[in-house]
């Protein structure tokens, strides 16, 4: 991150990796990945902590959870409506 | 014909269903409706709740008080966002009351930004490219706790948006909806949390390169 514009670039990385930055921006990125290696280590990077939380497995409400906020409700009497 | 409240409800008719009766459904006080709403949305809450307060019982916790002010309120909503939106604000600002009761110094999500946290949040340190280690580096249990650590100790300010935008999948305008703040808010923040989050990994597999075989 050493380059005058490596700064500059970093506010749209995110846009970027989503597809959401507009085309010059975009060039504009890639122009400077070509010859920044500390900004493509950054964008690699970025992109792998991306993927690794998005298959990070959920934590889950538990059954036993879910029956007694069931229980809590009054729906116990399995009655219906 | 007696329905068991406490049999989770199949997937296939919890995702596709009609949310509009469903809501008019609530309205009547309809019982099989209420199970149905805490079927399709109660797994949302309780992450959202986890990740903000940290501790699984007092998610349970706000898990129930959310369904109880929803049902209570349920004349009330509008309809404007998703019940699945709505729910989530609920269950936001019941988690806040609960962490601003134990800190009362807790920094809510709509609170600006400082100077300082301007600068902290965006310069890259690491720059070590740790992306192309063998995938099972990423796989083991102590990489998953490193981030499962990371997340949790996000600061305040953006852990609530990463959580609902990129955990839970809500569009950036929903999370705005969510937490009352502008959308431009909820793109600075998330983009300020994905790369806090990289340099916290970047230490973590840094010093795993370097550890001696």
């Amino acid at each position: 991150m050493t380059h005058n514009n490596c700064q500059h670039l970093l506010a749209d990385l995110s846009d970027y990796i989503d597809g959401d930055a507009a085309d010059a921006v975009c060039a504009e990125i890639e122009r400077h990945l070509a010859e920044c290696p500390d900004c493509r280590a950054v964008v690699d990077t970025l992109r792998k902590t991306i993927y690794l939380y998005r298959t990070l497995p959920p934590p889950v409400l538990s059954a036993s959870a879910r029956a007694r906020l069931i229980a809590s409700l009054s729906f116990d009497d399995a009655s219906g409506a | 014909m007696a329905i068991d409240f406490l049999a989770p409800q199949a997937a296939s008719t919890l995702d596709g269903g009609d949310e509009s009766d469903l809501i008019r459904r609530l309205r009547q006080g309809d019982k099989h409706a209420c199970a149905e709403c805490i079927d399709r949305h109660s797994a949302g809450v309780y992450r959202l709740a986890l990740r903000m307060v940290s501790d699984p019982h007092e998610a349970e916790d706000i898990v129930q008080e959310t369904f109880l002010s929803a049902f209570k309120a349920i004349a009330s909503f509008e309809g404007r966002a998703g019940l699945g939106t709505w729910l989530y604000r609920i269950a936001y600002n019941t988690a806040l009351m609960r962490l601003r009761k134990k800190q009362p110094l807790y920094v809510p999500i709509d609170t600006p930004t400082t100077p300082d946290e301007e600068e902290n949040f965006t310069a890259p340190v690491q720059l070590f490219d740790w992306c192309c280690l063998p995938e099972e580096d990423f796989q083991t249990r102590e990489a998953r706790t490193e981030l499962e650590r990371a997340i949790s100790e996000l600061p305040e300010t953006l852990r609530t948006v990463f959580v609902l935008r990129e955990l839970e999948g809500l569009s950036t305008e929903e999370t705005a909806q969510v937490l009352n703040v502008s959308v431009s808010n909820v793109k600075v923040r998330l983009h300020r949390a994905r790369l806090w989050l990289r340099e916290r990994l970047a230490g973590y597999f840094t010093e795993l390169v370097q550890q001696p075989a």
